[in-house]
């Protein structure tokens, strides 16, 4: 017994040893990668890196130049396009298709299984899908063309000021049926009481859904913003796929935009300016999204 | 942590997408089954539902086409004559760049990145989360914050500096490299999930154990394991699922030789010489999109768990 209890008083840094050494992996982690490389990057963007990353700084000049560049410009502004109509479109979609799945229809598991499978395909494999179903020559186009009007146009994928909108399709195709799997969680996490009452006070369903139900889910709501906004500003491979950023630059992303020229155009500094900026538009997301679920101190009292 | 919370009741929430049907007869008096409430619902449904299929029909169709045919006739059409040749095709014989040996190389890379990142991933976070859960040590929780936030931090941030450390090593191009990249990313959000899972089990059982003399190892390896087979299972969908479909750190962290299928896929697809066959691109496409399917399908409610824990991995 008296090694038991030395053992369970051992100095403080052998405490808890096993645990330790089982986190190292976490620790390295967290300090080498996540917190070591971003300031890495961001230090680094502050230099004229070329080929290779070399410590010879020059301010803010790589940013002035970012935003001299005709092509981030156009990135930024396609992200804030498509951001905004992805958010709008997936929440309005999701919430609208599992409104219509929460009425105790039959064959539930079967529409939802339909509406989610894209989700389990790679964006790849999305842009690649509907890259052929918007061929101009075969796809939608040619075909109500063939049905008679012969003047019908919808060719996306080729004309500059609506590409944006071909590449949103595929990603409300690939991404809605998540949207409505949360938010139909979402929905039966409310009391059924609810809707007994507002049934008896005569309140129309849709007055129900927008005053009552909607205001309800805000946690729920909350998160789905957060998660689709995140996955909105890494948005590359389906804009690769689709349209290799083109046509010229009228599909850039930020995202695409920082790999052409860290491992492409080898301007390092440019690279490095580009993902800073990304930093900064997820952090503009993130921090008031953690400041409303900490509360800032509200829920904490 | 309140995102772990949020995340968690999210988690939870999912369970009640279970219809509602199983609970006995509650709810409303049955409706006549032709009302027009019922055509606009269905019809609804069912249209929003072609929408989903029409891709994936077209897919299919275009894969089993000759070429002639597809130029002459549209992309609904089903074939008149059905042909596997573009399967086989896609499989053994597509060409990218010098390589003309099909995707069934990018195939058996991504099986050998996605196999050891999986089981790595997957152990290292079980541990982590374990250790988060029951042995909370000073600053565990805080890696773990730094953990967390990192999940949210864009990728092409941290990529440059780890090409670097991959480098120093000399393991930059090789699967090796990438399947530590692989394990690193994913730890966040398996760290996340082992560790509220822990937590959900009772402390009475982990206590017992110490009070009877067990270690760290032991009570991880003949209580806690046991215990977790589910969250195992989930853990797997999601990274089997999330590997197979990176394209991101496939196109960085390899070389043409080691490139994965998603890749590979893309090379074949959008390579600008040659002549475009669409028949051989859509086989590939349905050739590569065929494993996460398949998790999809077999694994039904668990992968919807999976995919909402890990949605924040994007």
């Amino acid at each position: 017994m008296t090694g038991q209890a030395q053992a369970g008083r051992p100095n403080k840094l052998l405490r808890n040893l096993n645990a330790k050494i089982a986190s190292i992996p976490m620790i390295l982690t967290a300090l080498v990668i996540f917190v070591g490389g971003t300031f890495w990057t961001v230090f680094y963007s502050f230099t004229n890196s070329k080929l290779l990353p070399r410590l010879s700084f020059v301010g803010i000049d790589q940013y002035e130049r970012l935003w001299a560049a005709p092509r981030w410009v156009t990135a930024i502004e396609n992200l804030a396009l498509y951001g905004v109509l992805s958010l709008i479109f997936s929440l309005v979609i999701g919430f609208m298709l599992a409104a219509l799945m929460d009425q105790k229809i039959r064959f539930e598991n079967t529409f939802r299984t339909i509406f989610l499978y894209p989700f389990a395909l790679s964006f790849i494999v999305t842009g690649l899908v509907w890259q052929w179903v918007l061929n101009p020559d075969f796809g939608i186009q040619s075909v109500v063309r063939s049905l008679g009007w012969t003047s019908f146009t919808f060719n996306p994928l080729y004309t500059p000021e609506i590409v944006i909108y071909g590449i949103l399709i595929a990603a409300l195709w690939q991404g809605t049926g998540l949207v409505m799997c949360l938010m139909l969680a979402g929905l039966r996490g409310i009391d059924e009481d609810i809707w007994k009452a507002a049934r008896v006070d005569g309140i129309p369903m849709w007055k129900t859904y927008l005053f009552i139900v909607i205001p309800m889910m805000r946690p729920v709501f909350i998160t789905t913003i957060v998660i689709i906004a995140s996955g909105i500003v890494k948005v590359y491979d389906l804009v690769v796929a689709q349209t290799s950023g083109g046509p010229g630059i009228s599909s850039e992303v930020p995202a695409k935009y920082v790999y052409d020229y860290m491992f492409q155009a080898q301007n390092l500094g440019q690279g490095f300016a580009a993902s800073t900026m990304m930093l900064v538009t997820v952090a503009i997301i993130i921090v008031p999204w953690a400041y409303l679920e900490f509360g800032g101190g509200r829920k904490r009292g | 942590m309140a995102n772990i919370e949020t995340l968690n009741s999210t988690a939870a929430g999912l369970d009640a997408v279970a219809p509602r049907l199983g609970e006995g007869p509650s709810g409303a008096k049955p409706r006549p089954a032709l009302s027009s409430r019922n055509i606009i619902l269905y019809g609804t449904l069912g249209v929003a539902a072609l929408y989903y299929l029409l891709p994936l029909y077209v897919m299919v169709v275009t894969s089993l086409k000759g070429m002639p045919e597809i130029r002459l006739g549209n992309i609904f059409s089903p074939p008149m004559e059905i042909t596997f040749e573009p399967w086989v095709k896609a499989w053994a014989e597509a060409c990218t760049g010098l390589n003309c040996d099909g995707l069934s190389r990018g195939f058996w890379n991504s099986v050998r990145i996605t196999v050891p990142s999986v089981v790595i991933s997957i152990a290292i976070a079980s541990v982590n989360g374990y250790a988060l859960a029951n042995w909370r040590f000073k600053g565990s929780e805080l890696f773990f914050s730094i953990l967390i936030i990192g999940a949210f931090i864009p990728y092409q941030v941290m990529i440059y500096p780890i090409v670097i450390i991959l480098r120093e090593i000399g393991i930059y191009g090789t699967l090796t490299g990438l399947v530590i990249v692989h394990s690193i990313f994913g730890m966040p959000i398996l760290t996340l999930l082992f560790r509220n899972y822990f937590v959900s089990l009772p402390e009475e059982l982990f206590k017992a154990a110490r009070v009877d003399g067990a270690g760290f190892w032991q009570i991880f390896l003949k209580i806690m394991l046991p215990m977790s087979l589910p969250i195992f299972v989930v853990a797997m969908i999601l990274q089997v699922t999330g590997i197979w479909n990176d394209f991101l750190f496939g196109v960085v962290f390899t070389r043409p030789d080691t490139y994965p299928m998603t890749v590979q896929l893309n090379n074949i697809v959008n390579s600008v010489q040659g002549v475009k066959e669409y028949n051989v691109n859509m086989a590939a496409t349905i050739l590569t999109g065929l494993v996460p399917l398949i998790v999809y399908f077999v694994s039904g409610r668990l992968f919807v768990r999976g995919i909402a824990a890990g949605a924040v991995k994007g």
